[in-house]
């Protein structure tokens, strides 16, 4: 057990710097300075950057367009990306339906599918809660009855996050009544396009536009297009969650977070002296430090035992709580340091906008970053239903 | 970088987890403290002499198996599982600590000794006026010849009754708390001199007040510079706190299985308790603070070798979060057991006694908080 980088991992951790420095577009960073929101485009920019270089989706096996990375060269991707606020890839391709579709999936749809993925062609959307299945997913109504070689799908999705930009669509959707309610599920994959999808803006706490409902009448759905086996589509849903869960926990950004609130909590007077200097603000400060210091060795234990073949397991409920928990701090934190300037509410630069925002540039995306935040407790399973997972699968109670 | 322990490793934490198993049930520990002597020196020759591990962290020069901190929490996490009171902190962690850093002669003559389970040494430094303050130190040593003179009173030294020696800081120089002055002697534990009032802790070990009476010592006693003695006292300090945050692990373990087993057979309205809501998360919570004390523990052992001040940070990171979450669990265990929870009767009282006294064992969580700001948040 060690902390050095061999030289190897040195001079890859060199390549990573020097590939970012010269190629991370500079339109984006400048919008991400100014805390604008970001676009499709401005996503998919640095997207096909890292495709372009074969890098985008260091999770992946080899022969699906994995980078064949070892895990240190992982955790040094993830650190570097975040110590230079890269932007986040959108997971629901990349992180979500691909992980699934190269593990269950049939080769047609492997060939079909995940190349798209990588290239940033498709953009993907996921179709699990509905409004009478949160946390109790598998209660799920929106039903898929065969017709031929298709399905017929009819329901509702809802929190189906950048749907609005979305060319395809995962689905969980009911295909048998009677059976148990998880062994009735089936997992489809829907051309977002189709005669019958109606997707309708939800607007959150900040003024943001992430997530959506989305409604579907008559769709029809060619049976080649559900992965895996019919009434099998939990197995899928399952995969998938312990897999959203181990990026949940976001160490990386949650680090270059940290150092974000620091920077603004020395400028920010309190009195004559920083912000920093205030030893109620500086114990919070350094409680949330230790407790991510907690959460990054919990991770690295965590994925040393993936490699040694354990595969994400229940534990990864471990790092969504804490993960998540630490991202909502963070958050409360840098919206305290802001103080007065945490009030006004600045919609964005629009067409036509060029008014500069009021107060510090670090001060007005604070509160509804504050707000947008309380779901990192809620999705992905909220952090009571992590709990059940923890007492049931490690706790065996 | 690699997470993964070593077969040697592995092998250490098997051969002593077998022979606590075999030797150091619930029932035995309680026999051992309640003798005369608080424990049973078959245990320590048997640690040395049958299974090499008081070895196990000096180097293969020194008669060791060429480990060293991780080896030291492998154990210490071992003995924490059955809440042993073996002096291994006081002897092997901080004097063997102390001798392997300043090496020479006095290494050469002494390691051996603590390997082979001759030598059982008891760190004196805390004073009553002095809290977690490692400088702030009112017994002197004052150089007398080609020796030294000691003289002051130190506060529960925890095994010294049992010690053949004792690691002392002294000022050989300098106010009451300056950083400058401090020195450290190894010296033998029945020097004329020595008083020794012998008490039993809370927890279960013993320990003493020693009150030093013009006490004689020679001048190869002294470890290290004489008046710069702080900085290498820090360091030992820092490693044994890093072990108990390892003993803390395994304690936290026992207490929180203890937990999930006791509220599987407890019924209460018709149903075993484990089948409450409100207690499986209550048991969540206590898993995830073991866990987290185990990826601390492992994270201090590995920061031991840096630079001073990024050490201090990692170890004050460490203890703080290791020392809530030994209140955590070791609160919500006994809640979780009622009424038998405090009781003498169930060992789960006793892992709960060991958890509160290292949640201040070397500074509690708020002094560790403390000094984590003073470096890794200046304003």
């Amino acid at each position: 057990m060690d902390m050095e980088f061999s030289p190897e991992d040195l001079a890859f951790q060199k390549e990573v710097r020097e590939f970012i420095a010269e190629n991370y577009p500079a339109e984006l960073r400048g919008k991400q300075d100014e805390g604008d929101e970001l676009s499709k485009e401005d996503f998919l920019s640095w997207h096909k950057i890292l495709y372009k270089k074969g890098w985008v989706a260091p999770a992946w096996p080899v022969e699906y367009g994995g980078t064949g990375w070892t895990p240190t060269q992982r955790f040094i991707w993830s650190e570097e990306t975040a110590r230079a606020d890269c932007v986040r890839l959108m997971p629901f391709g990349l992180a979500m339906v691909g992980p699934v579709i190269y593990t269950f999936g049939t080769p047609e749809q492997k060939a079909r599918f995940l190349p798209r993925i990588l290239s940033g062609e498709d953009w993907w959307c996921q179709g699990y809660s509905e409004p009478g299945s949160g946390s109790d997913l598998a209660s799920l109504r929106t039903a898929a009855v065969r017709d031929g070689d298709e399905y017929v799908v009819n329901g509702q999705k809802t929190w189906t996050t950048m749907a609005q930009y979305a060319d395809w669509g995962f689905f969980l959707v009911r295909t048998d009544k009677d059976a148990k309610q998880q062994e009735g599920i089936s997992f489809l994959l829907i051309d977002m396009k189709s005669p019958g999808i109606t997707v309708r803006p939800i607007i959150t706490l900040g003024g943001e536009h992430e997530v959506n409902e989305v409604f579907l009448e008559d769709v029809r759905v060619s049976v080649d297009q559900r992965v895996y086996e019919e009434n099998k589509g939990w197995t899928c849903a399952k995969f998938l969650l312990a897999h959203e869960r181990t990026g949940i926990a976001g160490v990386a950004a949650s680090k270059r977070g940290v150092e974000k609130v620091k920077a603004i909590a020395r400028t920010e007077l309190d009195g004559d002296k920083p912000l920093l200097a205030n030893p109620f603000f500086k114990r919070k400060m350094a409680e949330l430090e230790i407790d991510l210091t907690a959460l990054e060795f919990t991770e690295l234990r965590s994925l040393a035992g993936a490699n040694a073949g354990k595969g994400p397991g229940p534990e990864s409920s471990l790092l969504k709580i804490k993960g998540s928990e630490i991202q909502q701090r963070l958050t409360e934190l840098t919206l305290e340091a802001v103080g007065h300037y945490g009030a006004p509410y600045f919609r964005g630069f629009g067409d036509g906008d060029n008014e500069h925002p009021i107060g510090p540039d670090y001060a007005h995306r604070a509160a509804p970053t504050y707000f947008n935040v309380r779901k990192t407790t809620i999705y992905g399973g909220s952090n009571e239903i992590q709990r059940n997972i923890i007492a049931k699968m490690v706790l065996g109670l | 970088m690699d997470f993964t322990y070593t077969e040697t490793q592995d092998m250490i934490r098997d051969t002593l987890s077998r022979f606590l198993a075999d030797t150091y049930d619930f029932e035995t520990r309680q026999k051992f403290i309640n003798g005369d002597l608080g424990r049973d020196p078959a245990i320590w020759t048997a640690l040395a002499q049958e299974l090499g591990m008081l070895g196990a962290a000096f180097s293969e020069e020194q008669g060791g198996l060429g480990g060293g901190a991780l080896e030291n929490a492998i154990i210490m996490e071992e003995l924490g599982k059955v809440i042993a009171i073996e002096p291994y902190l006081p002897t092997v962690v901080i004097a063997g600590g102390a001798l392997k850093a300043v090496g020479g002669a006095q290494a050469d003559a002494m390691i051996p000794e603590i390997i082979a389970g001759n030598a059982i040494v008891a760190f004196a430094y805390a004073e009553p006026q002095g809290r977690y303050d490692l400088a702030n130190l009112r017994t002197t040593a004052k150089k007398d010849g080609a020796g030294y003179v000691l003289n002051g009173h130190k506060g529960v030294v925890y095994a010294a009754p049992w010690a053949t020696h004792l690691l002392v800081t002294a000022r050989t120089g300098g106010g009451q708390r300056d950083t400058d002055g401090v020195s450290l002697f190894l010296i033998d534990a029945n020097l004329p001199g020595i008083v020794r009032r012998d008490y039993p802790t809370v927890d279960g070990n013993r320990a003493s007040e020693i009150y030093f009476e013009n006490v004689a010592v020679p001048g190869d006693a002294l470890l290290g510079g004489e008046g710069t003695g702080l900085p290498l006292i820090e360091q030992i300090v820092d490693e044994a706190t890093v072990s108990v945050c390892a003993e803390a692990t395994g304690v936290m373990q026992k207490l929180h299985e203890g937990t999930l087993e006791y509220t599987q057979q407890r019924k209460q309205f018709g149903v075993p308790i484990a089948k409450f809501q409100v207690l499986q998360h209550r048991m969540v919570d206590m898993f995830m603070e073991v866990e987290q004390a185990r990826s601390m523990t492992i994270m201090g052992t590995l920061k031991l070798g840096l630079p001073a001040s990024e050490r201090m940070a990692a170890v004050s990171a460490a203890k703080s979060k290791v020392a809530r979450g030994a209140k955590f669990v070791g609160q919500n265990a006994i809640q979780t057991h009622g009424g038998i929870g405090i009781t003498q009767e169930l060992a789960i009282g006793h892992y709960f006694k060991r958890a509160t006294m290292i949640e201040g064992q070397f500074g509690s969580a708020d002094h560790h908080l403390g000094r984590y700001e003073r470096i890794a948040l200046a304003d």
